[in-house]
């Protein structure tokens, strides 16, 4: 019985030190997420800007025209997906991932049709052990990435849509909606296809004429909201590995409980045997 | 007094908000002087300083590149990919990146994508540090 309770001893002081590692990753998200929330708020206001100006442009009766708002017959669909780099996030990952799988799997016969342009370690293995077709890669983000760090992956995407090398182009990603709620999204990007005239945005002269100012910048706004989606994603992750952390401690602190309670009882029941054996030693000499 | 709103954002944050008496700025077809009650108007910038003159004779000059310019009656927004104060830049930095790219323009052909890179970023670095005052 002995070697029983040296065994439990070292599973509750076990399951103790998990426990410690993962409050403090709960509480390390936490902080991250908060700053993760700012930035993505901070980030607003260049791309709601943006977005006003282009609607503006392009529902105008300029009647400016720029390939990146006409939809063309789709050949071929590329993908942007974003993932994180490091795990122990619930299912953060694994959703995102189930879900572009299964688009693909919908609606594309052969690997011709579609290329995935993927940012996040988890992500890049994930595609590269399935040997799906992967145009742009990006991994080792920071956990407050900066518009330039992604610009490759953002421009090589609206690149490709430009050159004609893909005929629409998807985002998918999860969308923040609380710290304890991420929803898997899938945004088609391009081309750019609601336009809406915004209520009270003036009439603009454009410099040199619209066209122009279009060909600058409706590229400019597909990067800015790949850039947007990365951040809400950011703050996904982190709501994401809270959570799954939170739950991780609950979990450990169930197991503890009930550990110690195996605990005593077989120390208790080792008690008993010894003085059952004392007494009946005792009583044998008599 | 006749004052315009300015405003100077890029992807991360908001970068110089300010009220101006003109706003000088050098756009796509050469350099436009913005005053109160302008036209509408959108044009992509260079990359070169936007200089703010305010009423109180103060100036303020911000170092913008990949940049666009959105102009109302009573505001300016400038939408920019980097955009930095004077106090923020980097001098050593950009003495290394100016220094890099003139090495660079000396070495490669003209028509090389690699020249209109080197231009690029001789062109940011000079910005730079023509707002630091350097």
């Amino acid at each position: 019985m002995a070697g029983g309770l040296r065994e439990i001893k070292a599973r509750i002081k076990s399951v103790q030190n998990t426990r410690q590692i993962t409050k403090a990753m709960k509480m390390v998200d936490a902080a991250k997420l908060r700053r993760a929330q700012e930035r993505a708020e901070a980030a607003r206001p260049y791309a709601e800007k943006m977005r006003e100006v282009v609607m503006s442009i392009a529902a105008g009766t300029s009647g400016a025209k720029h390939p990146m708002l006409d939809s063309r017959p789709v050949k071929r669909t590329g993908y942007v997906v974003i993932t994180s780099d490091r795990g122990l996030a619930g299912g953060y990952n694994a959703n995102v991932l189930r879900m572009v799988s299964r688009t693909i799997a919908e609606r594309h016969k052969s690997q011709d049709e579609y290329t995935i342009f993927v940012l996040g370690r988890k992500g890049r293995d994930f595609f590269k052990k399935r040997n799906y077709p992967i145009s742009e890669e990006f991994v080792n983000m920071s956990d407050s990435p900066t518009f330039a760090s992604i610009r490759n992956v953002a421009r090589g995407a609206v690149q490709m849509f430009a050159d004609g090398g893909i005929d629409e182009l998807y985002l998918v990603y999860n969308k923040f909606v609380s710290a304890i709620q991420q929803e898997p999204t899938e945004l088609r990007l391009l081309p750019l296809a609601d336009v809406e005239k915004v209520e009270g945005t003036p009439t603009y002269d454009f410099e040199p004429s619209a066209d122009e100012v279009l060909a600058d910048l409706l590229p400019k706004y597909a990067e800015t909201l790949i850039f947007s989606a990365l951040l809400d994603a950011k703050a996904s992750e982190h709501g994401a590995r809270m959570t799954a952390m939170g739950n991780a401690t609950d979990n450990a602190t169930d197991m503890i409980e009930r550990y110690t309670l195996f605990y005593n009882r077989a120390r208790q029941a080792a008690i008993t045997q010894e003085i059952a054996e004392i007494v009946g030693g005792a009583s044998a000499l008599e | 007094m006749n004052t315009i709103e300015v405003e100077i954002v890029t992807p991360e944050r908001v970068v110089y908000r300010g009220d101006a008496r003109i706003v000088v700025a050098r756009g796509a077809e050469g350099d436009l002087g913005i005053l109160p009650n302008h036209i509408p108007m959108v044009t992509p910038l260079k990359i070169a300083p936007i200089l703010v003159k305010k009423h109180d004779g103060a100036d303020d000059k911000i170092a913008v590149s990949g940049g666009m310019m959105e102009v109302r009656k009573d505001k300016v927004t400038i939408l920019a990919e980097s955009a930095e104060l004077a106090e923020e830049i980097d001098v050593n930095r950009a003495i290394a990146a100016k220094e890099r790219a003139e090495r660079r323009l000396a070495e490669s052909g003209k028509e090389d994508i690699d020249f209109k890179r080197a231009q690029m970023s001789l062109q940011r670095a000079m910005t730079r540090l023509d707002v630091a005052g350097k």
